[in-house]
């Protein structure tokens, strides 16, 4: 091989970097953030797997309901009626915004800008907490 | 081989492994199978093909200096010379390299020959290729640098900044990442140039729409997952965190189209080593670009020399020395 010392170098260089997810958390179990679920309720507006992966879509439909067309009631698919609230409604059951919808986005780095304006019942005017 | 022939067979194949992990996942059900073996296999390729064909490449003796050159090189004192452009020290090398990886620089150079009024043939700047070709790069490494937060935990904060800057507008909801945009359009552009201009056309290769189409499907399908059929990313995580820990786990509720995306992300990283795509190492291994222009300072030994049995005139001379001088030859030595 020619110029050994600087393949090396280079082909270390190549591992080290793409390698970077096997040696960052060297090893360790990542344990997933606890999310603090309501105690007193069973069943989210929709069903927990779409929740899961859709609520932003949920909230954005709600939103322009409520902005657009003055429209608040929704009617989930189990026929429930819910008032098309962030604050009042999600917030309600979910009582902190801290040990639910930021734990979780904390950790998958998803920072809604949401806060701006719209007040989680405890951290009253303390600006963006993401 | 016919132009449309090679963009078919490499459409065909690139759907061909979107069916073969739809059905894999879907009615298949193999989960572990997508979500765990072959992401390992296809690392394991990735990573010990990459090293073994660069050091084949290195193990290639270069037998002349051939760096090119663009600029006046270094001769008298007084003469200006421009060591990026003709470098004849380590220190030029290096910076013309700098430039040729994160500038892209020798395609800035990219010229159209055409034939003008008159029949002149006319060179003009063509950079068309250059800047679609830079923004595909840029944004291919933006939205990898970005997908870390799939893998570390916590997360370095130079990922989020990307991801802020990238979401700055907060078009629609999820966010839309100006990269994502700018990544389909210039891969699109790619594609579009080896169809379009016919010179192209008639020497593209199903291998070259390969690639591009392969990334295509990826970039789609991201954009999909993330925009229509949403996916629990906490479980994406999960599942990307347990590989990278060697704890392989698959949580159960990740829409198949995430499989999709992984299988077609796995494709590429085995095709990786095997194909033009290999051009990101061969940069560093290219003698026009990593040798510098010293000719005339160090000589270039072609390290293919072997050692050529020799015979001088002193060993000559000595050996016919008697006969020489008995037919009254000149001799060096008495
Ligand atoms: C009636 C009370 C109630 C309301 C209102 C409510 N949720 Fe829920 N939510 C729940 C419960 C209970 C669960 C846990 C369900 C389970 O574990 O199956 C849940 C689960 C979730 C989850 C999944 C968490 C996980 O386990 O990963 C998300 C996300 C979520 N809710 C978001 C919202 C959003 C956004 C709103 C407002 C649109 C909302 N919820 C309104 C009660 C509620
Ligand atoms: C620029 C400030 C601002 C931002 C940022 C903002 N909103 Fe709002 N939002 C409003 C205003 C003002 C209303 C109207 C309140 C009303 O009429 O009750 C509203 C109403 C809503 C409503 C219906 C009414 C209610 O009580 O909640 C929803 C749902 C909603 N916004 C969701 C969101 C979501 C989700 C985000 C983040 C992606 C967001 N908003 C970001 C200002 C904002
Ligand atoms: C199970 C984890 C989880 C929980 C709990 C959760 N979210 Fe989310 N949320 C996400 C993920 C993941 C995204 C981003 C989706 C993507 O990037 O495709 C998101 C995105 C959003 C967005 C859109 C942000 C954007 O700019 O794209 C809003 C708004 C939002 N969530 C509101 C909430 C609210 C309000 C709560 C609490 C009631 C909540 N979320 C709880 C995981 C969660
Ligand atoms: C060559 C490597 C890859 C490329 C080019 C690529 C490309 C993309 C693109 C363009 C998106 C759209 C959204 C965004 O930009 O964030 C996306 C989303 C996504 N990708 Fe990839 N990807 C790659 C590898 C992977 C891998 C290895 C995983 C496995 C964890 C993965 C998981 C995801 C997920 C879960 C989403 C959805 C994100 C969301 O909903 O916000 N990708 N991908």
């Amino acid at each position: 091989m020619y110029n050994s010392g600087k393949v090396i170098i280079g082909i270390i260089i190549f591992l080290a970097v793409f390698a970077l997810p096997i040696w960052y958390n060297r090893g360790a179990a990542v344990v997933p953030p606890k999310l603090e679920l309501p105690k007193d309720e069973k069943q989210c507006v929709e069903a927990t797997a779409y929740m899961k992966a859709s609520h932003m879509e949920m909230l954005d439909t709600w939103r322009n309901s409520v902005v657009r067309d003055g429209a608040r009631v929704y009617v989930s698919t189990t026929g429930k009626t819910y008032n098309m609230s962030l604050q009042n409604t999600c917030l309600a059951c979910h009582k902190t915004k801290e040990k639910f919808c930021d734990r979780c986005h904390n950790y998958l780095d998803v920072a809604p800008d949401c806060w701006d304006c719209h007040i989680a019942p405890e951290v009253k005017l303390t600006g963006r907490t993401k | 081989m016919n132009a449309w022939y090679s963009v078919f067979a490499a459409l065909f194949i690139v759907l061909f492994l979107t069916l073969v992990s739809l059905i894999g996942v879907g009615p298949v059900g193999a989960k572990g199978i997508f979500g765990i073996y072959i992401p390992y296999l296809a690392a394991v390729v990735f990573f010990v093909g990459i090293v073994v064909r660069i050091i084949q490449w290195a193990k290639v003796p270069v037998p002349f200096n051939i760096c090119t050159t663009g600029g006046q090189g270094k001769s008298l004192p007084w003469i200006k010379n421009d060591n990026l452009d003709c470098p004849h020290n380590t220190w030029g090398v290096i910076g013309r390299m700098f430039l040729e990886v994160f500038l892209f620089r020798s395609l800035f150079r990219n010229t159209k020959a055409q034939l003008g009024q008159g029949a002149k043939l006319t060179f003009a700047s063509a950079k068309w290729l250059w800047l679609f070709g830079i923004l595909f790069h840029y944004s291919f490494l933006t939205i990898v640098l970005r997908h870390l937060r799939f893998f570390t935990e916590p997360m370095p904060s130079f990922v989020q900044w990307i991801s802020y800057f990238d979401g700055f507008f907060e078009l629609l909801l999820p966010t839309v990442f100006l990269t994502d945009i700018v990544f389909l359009l210039a891969a699109g552009y790619l594609f579009l140039r080896r169809v379009v201009i016919p010179q192209i056309r008639y020497l593209s290769l199903p291998s070259d729409y390969f690639a591009l189409f392969l990334i295509l499907a990826i970039g789609i399908s991201g954009v999909l997952m993330r925009q229509v059929w949403k996916v629990d990313l906490l479980q994406v995580k999960e599942l990307a965190l347990g590989l990278a820990s060697f704890r392989p786990a698959i949580p159960q509720g990740i829409g198949d189209i995430f499989y999709i995306h992984l299988f077609l992300v796995c494709c590429l990283a085995v095709y990786f080593p095997f194909s033009k795509l290999m051009h990101a190492p061969g940069v560093f291994f290219s003698p026009t670009r990593n040798l510098a222009n010293n000719n005339r300072m160090v000589r270039h030994i072609n390290p293919w020399n072997y050692p050529v049995k020799v015979h001088t005139y002193e060993e000559y001379e000595d050996e016919y020395r008697e006969k020489m001088k008995a037919v009254g030859l000149p001799v060096d030595k008495e």
